[in-house]
């Protein structure tokens, strides 16, 4: 009887067919790409393609390159603004929307909200162009700030959405028992909604901040003189020749993204 | 009675009131942005759309309705007869067509993606996902690049079918339809399987429990009650996926090789070389109108089942 | 922790905006992508004292469309031939009459006065190169100075041909194939273009930049392409030769010129000024290995662009060649409604 116990095996309520297979070769999937791009960043020959030997010399030659470095900064400038502003206005916007009863104008709100994603890059930056082609001839002012509204404003709708999900998750027992015990709104928001909301926050501060440093197109419409991202000036490498020295900064950029997530989620760790 | 519960009411609804200039208030930073940066130039593209091209790109000040009628009727350049432009509407059922395909291959990978992540350790499952978005803080163009070495001709794919003796000529994967299907998925996989898998981890195992306690089968299970219950996260990450690859741009130019325009190509080409730029935006408000079709719809599906919005 | 993550920020954005503000002057080139030799820039630097900025543009129409809006703070931009008509008539370029600076003289005579520039009032040469038929000749052994090789393919290159997605340089190829002028409206003309193109796109693998990984790694074996790219071609895979097709081939020029509206046209004229000078020229063309169109930079030119096929025309080759320009825009409506209907 006993042996006959054992012998059977255990029967899991989790597994289904073929899904870990998949799973799994999803995951090889994902990362086969990345290896490649990797891989080639320590190609010490100028190809993509033919693989000629290891060699730091991409890594070199990026390091020295001043336009790489102007990109790169300004990239990352607007990325972080992006997604602070993007992050702070979606949470706002988040707890209008959210867990209240359908008031006038929701729908509307929150059509608005998500119209980024539906429509295409190539519209929104011919027409930011005209927008702020006027702008700029009225004020003559030229910095960075008309790249910084226009990604904040792509960004928010990613940045709601992981927030939104996360509240509507939340029930409200926990803010009415802060209210109970005679806290003010402000206060109740502070020491319980946003702890609790806080993965949801990160979740969509890192989303708008990725999707901030990846954008090409409108980037390319809204930019002046002497502000090419990342992104457009790979682009502008398109026509001409690509070098392992892309796959050098992408790894670099991605070496340093893992570090940051990384710390992030190990203090969070600790703290919960 | 009546007095009490009509000044209940009053109570009511003065405290609704107030939740809903609350509400207002706390959307209106956000909304301002979108308004600026968003909304508004989209506006402009509307007004676009109803002007008259000029010569050389750009837009003269003057009505015209040939933006919208080139989007479905093109003067043939040698009769100058008006006949269906179906180089416009191939690149339409192509672009949806693709999305479409995309759309599904993603649900076919995410779903048992998604559901091994929400069947992990609690403690592992922020890991996992981790892993998950890791690939996606590479740059897009490059990862893109990455594909394509991955699947021309002389790459590493069909290196390993050749070396295995699987095939006898390198397969033209490349600069094909089923190469942009390859760059779309691989793009907004996430897309798919964050959304999935914020349903499956609300999932209570005790009904899958107990329907094997009933003696279903694994698939009947899969069928009969996994599916039923996640149906709001499939749905979402559909919508995810098939709005933004009908727009894409990137992934077709540089997985395509230009032979295979898709809209987001075709409007793109109407501001650069093709300079008609009330085409360009009669073309992407079209575009605008399919998506916000299939969010009606959407919509509609969630009010009927049920099921909270969003 | 949100203090430090606000404090980096500040930091970062301070050096972004600072950059190094500490020279005496300014100035804007609004080129193509990868096209500025970064040594000519520092020389320039150096030598006036003045912190220049490079904006990358990859369209001729993308840069036309930027400019023209407005607000886009470049001082200088750098168009091909066939739109600088376009730029000129639209009133976006300031006439410098680089004629009269003190480095004209080292301008080669044939192009001292184009017909898209007449006596150079507006535009430097930068650089210029021919659209021709790039044939890995391992694959094709029979003659590749002719445009038949896309629109007539032999049977050994077909299904593995490139055709490099310019649509203007495409059209007049296709155009002067079938015996036609650039810029012709002559509809029957265009209507065995259309046909010629549409039936020749079955052998065409892609229509796409990025050639030269291709041919290293001999993923196509011919390709409608720029001289350029063929030379760069040649130097990874030995089989790549660059033919100059007799039916007719374009020839580009991209020009220097300053905009109107710049914020700093003196330093714009010192720059025009300053790559006229042949050790200058040179450093462009090393850079993005194409010819460039000022007398005497020969010898400060590095020694495998020398000789190449590529960058010297053979005389016997050369008279099919001819400068694009810019077609009317009835002409453009035309061939972009054929452009379409090829790509779809």
């Amino acid at each position: 009887m006993a042996s006959w116990t054992a012998k059977r095996k255990l029967f899991s309520i989790y597994k289904l067919p073929g899904f870990t297979f998949i799973a799994v070769s999803c995951f090889l999937m994902l990362y086969a790409p990345i290896v490649i791009l990797v891989g080639y960043s320590f190609n010490s020959g100028s190809s993509l393609a033919l693989w000629e030997g290891f060699s730091w010399r991409w890594y070199y030659s990026a390091w020295e390159n001043e336009t790489v470095q102007d990109a790169t900064i300004l990239s990352l400038v607007i990325a972080l603004q992006a997604a602070l502003y993007s992050t702070v206005l979606a949470t706002m916007a988040a707890l209008g929307t959210t867990r209240t009863r359908a008031f006038r104008g929701q729908t509307a709100i929150y059509t608005m909200i998500n119209q980024p994603l539906m429509v295409p890059e190539i519209v929104t930056a011919v027409a930011l162009l005209i927008v702020f082609a006027t702008i700029k001839q009225a004020t003559g002012y030229h910095g960075i700030s008309y790249l910084v509204i226009a990604h904040t404003a792509f960004c928010i709708p990613f940045a709601y959405l992981p927030i939104r999900a996360r509240l509507e998750d939340m029930d409200r027992s926990l803010e009415t028992a802060a209210a109970d015990l005679y806290a003010t709104p402000w206060r109740s928001f502070r020491r319980v909604t946003l702890p609790l909301l806080w993965p949801g926050i990160l979740a969509g501060a890192m989303l708008a901040f990725v999707i901030s440093l990846d954008d090409v197109v409108i980037t390319e419409f809204v930019k002046s003189a002497g502000q090419d991202t990342l992104p457009t000036f790979m682009l502008g490498q398109i026509r001409r020749v690509i070098t392992p020295e892309m796959n050098a900064i992408a790894t670099a950029l991605l070496a340093v993204s893992v570090l940051m997530v990384s710390l992030i989620f190990l203090i969070n760790r600790k703290k919960t | 009675m009546s007095e009490e519960s009509q000044s209940l009411s009053r109570y009511e609804l003065a405290a609704r009131q107030q939740e809903t200039k609350r509400n207002w208030l706390l959307c209106t930073p956000a909304l301002v942005v979108l308004v600026l940066a968003a909304s508004g130039p989209l506006l402009v593209m509307l007004f676009y759309s109803f002007l008259q091209g000029g010569d050389y790109g750009g837009v003269v000040y003057q009505f015209s309705l040939d933006g919208w009628l080139n989007v479905f009727m093109v003067r043939d350049i040698f009769d100058d007869v008006l006949q269906f432009a179906d180089a416009h509407l191939s690149v339409f059922w192509r672009s949806i067509k693709l999305s479409a395909m995309t759309t599904i291959t993603c649900l076919v990978i995410g779903f048992p993606t998604a559901y091994f992540i929400a069947t992990r350790p609690r403690g592992s499952r922020n890991f996992w996902l981790f892993l998950i978005t890791i690939p996606f803080w590479t740059n897009l163009l490059i990862r893109t690049f990455a594909i394509l070495e991955l699947i021309r001709n002389n790459g590493i794919i069909n290196n390993l079918l050749l070396d295995l003796h699987l095939i006898s000529e390198p397969i033209q994967i490349l600069y094909t339809d089923t190469a942009i299907m390859i760059g779309m998925t691989y793009v907004y996989l996430p897309l798919m399987i964050l959304p999935l898998y914020a349903s499956m981890e609300k999932l209570d195992f005790q009904l899958v429990e107990a329907a094997y306690d009933l003696y279903a089968t694994r698939i009947r299970v899969l069928r009969r009650v996994i599916i039923p219950l996640i149906k709001p996260g499939i749905v979402a990450g559909s919508i995810l996926v098939f709005i933004p690859s009908l727009g894409a741009f990137v992934t077709p130019r540089v997985l395509g090789g230009g032979k295979n325009l898709m809209l987001g190509n075709l409007i793109q080409l109407q501001f650069d070389q093709g300079q008609n730029w009330p085409l360009g935006a009669a073309l992407s408000i079209t575009l605008l109108l399919i998506v916000m079709v299939t969010l009606l719809l959407y919509v509609r599906y969630a009010q009927n089942s049920g099921a909270k919005h969003g | 922790m949100t203090k430090v993550i606000r404090k980096s920020i500040v930091a970062l954005a301070m050096v972004a905006i600072s950059g190094s503000a500490y020279a005496a002057g300014e100035l804007n080139l609004y080129n193509w992508g990868n096209y500025t030799n970064p040594e000519l820039i520092s020389k320039f630097e150096k030598e006036y004292d003045v912190k220049v900025t490079i904006t990358d543009y990859d369209s001729n129409s993308g840069a036309l469309a930027k400019v023209k809006a407005g607000g886009h703070g470049f001082d200088l931009v750098v168009p091909s031939a066939n739109y600088v008509q376009i730029w000129i008539n639209e009133g976006l370029l300031l006439e410098t009459r680089p004629d009269q600076m003190s480095n004209f003289k080292n301008v080669a005579p044939e192009f001292a006065n184009p017909d898209w520039d007449p006596e150079r009032h507006y535009t430097v040469p930068w650089q210029w190169g021919s659209v021709g038929m790039i044939v890995d000749t391992s694959v094709y052994k029979g003659d590749i100075n002719t445009s038949a090789i896309y629109l007539d393919p032999p049977d050994e290159l077909k299904g593995k041909i490139n055709v490099a997605p310019e649509m203007n340089d495409v059209i007049s190829s296709a155009i002067m194939y079938v015996g036609g002028e650039p810029c012709t409206t002559d509809k029957a003309i265009l209507r065995k273009v259309r046909d010629k193109l549409v039936a020749a796109k079955k052998h065409w693998l892609s229509m796409d930049y990025g050639v030269i990984e291709k041919f290293a790694g001999r993923d196509m074996a011919a390709s409608l392409y720029w001289n350029g790219a063929a030379f760069r071609a040649r130097e990874k895979n030995s089989d790549v030769r660059y033919g100059y097709p007799q039916e007719g081939f374009a020839l580009w020029m991209d020009s220097v010129a300053v905009l109107k509206d710049a914020r700093n046209v003196e330093n714009a004229k010192l720059f025009q000024n300053f790559v006229m000078r042949p050790e200058n020229a040179a450093l462009i063309s090393a850079f993005a290995r194409y010819a460039n169109g000022i007398s005497g930079s020969d010898k400060y030119m590095p020694d495998d662009m020398k000789n190449a096929p590529e960058i010297i025309i053979d005389p016997k080759l050369a008279g099919a060649g001819k400068f694009l320009q810019a077609c009317s825009p009835e002409a453009t409506k035309m061939y972009t409604a054929i452009w379409t209907e090829l790509q779809k």
